[in-house]
């Protein structure tokens, strides 16, 4: 049974050109670039350095942090560079450079996870590199083990896919359906969670029908089609749709018995017990204005954007704005150097005039930014404030609990940056908070 | 390459509407008023909607020249205050006149505030409220249509809610819908401002909240207060009557002026109507629309503060 869901959002144009291509795997890059931070927490050491040859699968960085996971290499070669890069925002972070032998030699520590316990599939959860595949790239084995007092009664797979363009998890869904069906049963039987519900918008048919017809002999686990609303793939919308529960400000999907995977996350823990091979490569989509071939490719992690653009044929024209993730909450690229991490499911390359960046003009208090606020928030009322530099007025405005949607920048008809100035007014009040 | 890529924060996709092309909506949905105001008041009225508009944007230009800031013609917000401006007029009122309702609109409602987006109060509407103090005798003097017969005193010609309050013959409700009566420019036929009104909200520049509980509001009340005891009032004559379609449809769903949260946007269109009739009932006013809605402009601060939306998690939900 689906519950009436949540109140807001927008209807972004969907562009979800690349929805029949069947994922093409691509070569082994002429250089891998691994961030040691691709995932929420604390950054990996590269365990590595210039001149080590290195093979696939093999941990080139780790970390002793609980909250962080480590990281492998995805492809056979020699490190040619551990040095600091930009990657997004301010911050520089580690990266370790390979020169790819082409070979692809397996390291031999790759075999399958023994696990005959919680703890064990834990463990094994963490050594395999995952992080949430959906985009945010919080560390699943920390999910997976959520404090002794929370009760999670629900897993909720993420199959939404609510960004425009973005198809990779719909392909995952297509293509890697089995794989989806044993992940989640792997996480119901180490968890002890009774049931799982598998959330999918409605303009996936074809998704909805495959995994139904895959779990019509499963009894804990459901398929549920969902109403197509940007962002209905926010973990809170989806919970709220799927379960009518709100998680409180400032608490986890574990204070309201809920632990939310994505499609890939699970497809992936199937793969990965088989096999041992961990976290290498991604489904990523390449689309916008700017693509010469819209499709979905299989790339190993460290591919430079450049390369897969290059890879999917090119441009038609010279793109403005390369973006990794989805057009609502991607990051914006300031080169194409930028390497596939694993949280990266799209990488779009908008032309001049989809990519440019609009004039803001005043405000004309229409409430559009109001009225499709999956948060209930005042954005433009947050944007006053932090414009006018008022910041002590900020903290009742709930800032912390915006989740950077982006619903009302989209919405707003005086093109304000409404999204940028909330991030920034968070961030004042993290600081202040330290302080 | 790497010197021309555009660097943003999210969202990287914006929707089509923007603040000209929801003002360019408001013109045309406008467009069926002015043209019945110029088809039963004839050219003067036709002239009377250029004056408005044309000194509405050349005071905007001026101003902003003069201010030193940037030039805002293009948003189309002075043309649609110009047109509305217009439409509240009496048909036979001096051009100069209307050039001073401009200038007050503009200059000091809307500019000297701030600019789109700033004024407290609609500017049209308080410049109507100015015009009607400063030269009452011309803003109250209203004209018959061309199309009435005529053997109709034009110097006693009373609006329908005039000859309401002064016991005068009130007109059909069919005059009344189509427009053929006295009264504003733009204010007198039901019909086009409701084709317009229905055009906004199709377009999803307006929602039909205020215009809808705003004029249910009214109708429900002069029903209640009957002149024969309660439940005996006629709600269509008030419904019809006045500038209470131009108002609910065109003035109280200003953006600048009306709440931003759907509660508040309903506790303001009762407001509004609550007012209206009790302007229109117990005072020595025929009319009651333009004050009604200029006093719940002027609430909105209170009641954006009071309607601030659940938090999200907020209370137990589990």
């Amino acid at each position: 049974m689906i519950f009436q869901g949540f109140r807001g959002g927008v209807h972004p144009p969907q562009a979800k050109n690349t929805m029949e291509c069947v994922t093409v795997r691509m070569d082994v890059p002429e250089k891998a670039i691994i961030p040691m931070q691709q995932h929420i927490g604390a950054p990996c050491q590269a365990t590595v350095k210039k001149g080590d040859t290195v093979k696939v699968g093999q941990v080139i960085g780790n970390s002793d942090a609980y909250v962080s996971v480590p990281i492998h290499s995805s492809v056979s070669g020699t490190v040619t560079a551990v040095s600091e890069r930009i990657i997004s925002g301010s911050r520089p972070v580690v990266c370790v450079e390979i020169k790819p032998d082409g070979l692809q030699e397996v390291s031999e520590d790759i075999k399958p996870p023994v696990v005959d316990s919680k703890e064990s599939f834990i463990k094994a959860i963490r050594d395999s590199g995952l992080t949430g595949l959906g985009g945010a790239g919080f560390p699943t084995h920390v999910k997976l083990n959520p404090p002794k007092d929370a009760k999670i009664d629900t897993l909720i797979i993420n199959g939404a896919e609510c960004e425009p363009y973005i198809t990779s998890d719909y392909r995952e869904c297509m293509e890697n359906t089995e794989n989806i069906i044993e992940g989640i049963k792997h996480v119901l039987k180490w968890t002890g969670i009774p049931k799982a519900m598998i959330g999918i918008e409605d303009n996936k048919p074809e998704a909805i029908k495959k995994l139904e017809k895959a779990v019509e002999k499963i009894n804990n686990i459901s398929v549920h089609g969902l109403r197509t609303l940007y962002p209905q793939g926010a973990e809170k919308m989806l919970i709220k749709t799927l379960t009518g529960r709100e998680v409180p400000p400032g608490k986890l999907p574990s204070d309201v018995g809920c632990l939310v995977m994505n499609v890939a996350s699970v497809a992936f823990v199937a793969e990965y017990m088989k096999t041992g091979m961990p976290l290498i490569k991604k489904r990523v989509t390449v689309d916008g204005s700017s693509v010469k071939t819209p499709m979905n490719v299989e790339v190993l992690i460290g591919t430079p954007a450049g390369e897969v653009f290059k890879f999917s044929g090119g441009f038609v024209s010279e793109p403005a704005k390369i973006i990794m993730g989805g057009p609502m909450m991607g990051i914006s690229l300031y080169s194409d150097e930028i390497p596939v991490m694993k949280y990266t499911n799209a990488l779009l390359a908008l032309n001049e005039k989809d990519g440019k960046i609009p004039e803001e003009s005043a405000c004309i208090r229409c409430g559009r930014c109001v009225s499709v606020c999956p948060m209930n928030l005042l954005p433009f009322d947050i944007d006053r404030l932090v414009k006018a530099n008022k910041y002590d007025e900020l903290d009742k405005y709930n800032v912390m609990d915006c989740i950077e949607c982006g619903c009302c920048a989209y919405t707003c008809p005086a093109k304000r940056m409404l999204t940028q100035s909330i991030r920034l007014g968070k961030d004042i009040l993290r600081r202040k908070a330290k302080k | 390459m790497e010197n021309m890529l555009f660097v943003s924060s999210s969202p990287h996709i914006r929707s089509e509407v923007t603040t000209q092309r929801l003002m360019l909506d408001v013109i045309i949905a406008l467009i069926p008023a002015a043209f019945a105001g110029i088809y039963f008041f004839g050219a003067r009225a036709a002239l009377l909607i250029a004056v408005t508009v044309i000194s509405s944007v050349g005071f905007e230009y001026l101003i902003r020249k003069m201010l030193k800031r940037n030039n805002t013609i293009g948003d189309l917000s002075a043309v649609v205050t110009g047109l509305i401006l217009a439409l509240n007029l009496p048909p036979s009122l001096p051009f100069w006149m209307a050039v001073v309702g401009s200038f007050f609109a503009i200059v000091i409602v809307k500019q000297l505030f701030g600019g789109l987006g700033y004024n407290f109060v609609n500017p049209a509407l308080a410049a109507r409220a100015f015009l009607i103090v400063s030269y009452g005798a011309r803003m109250t003097s209203w004209t018959p249509p061309l199309t009435m017969a005529a053997d109709v005193d034009t110097l006693s010609f009373a609006t329908p809610l005039g000859a309401l309050k002064q016991g005068g013959k009130l007109p059909e409700l069919f005059d009344m819908f189509i427009g053929n009566i006295g009264g504003s420019l733009g204010e007198t036929s039901a019909l086009a401002l409701i084709i317009g009104g229905i055009y906004l909200i199709v377009r999803g520049v307006i929602t039909w909240h205020i215009p809808v509980i705003y004029i249910g509001t009214v109708g429900l009340m002069a029903w209640i207060i009957g002149p024969d005891g309660i439940f005996t009032g006629n709600p269509l004559f008030h419904i019809l009557a006045g500038g209470l379609m131009l108002g609910a449809i065109f003035m109280a769903t200003d953006y600048t002026t009306s709440p931003m949260t759907k509660k508040g946007t309903v506790i303001y269109a009762i407001g509004c109507g609550v007012l209206t009739m009790l302007f229109r009932l117990y005072t020595n006013m025929p009319e009651g629309v333009s004050y009604a809605i200029l006093l719940m402009n002027v609430s909105v601060p209170i009641i954006d503060r009071c309607t601030k939306p659940a938090r999200f998690g907020g209370k137990a939900h589990v």
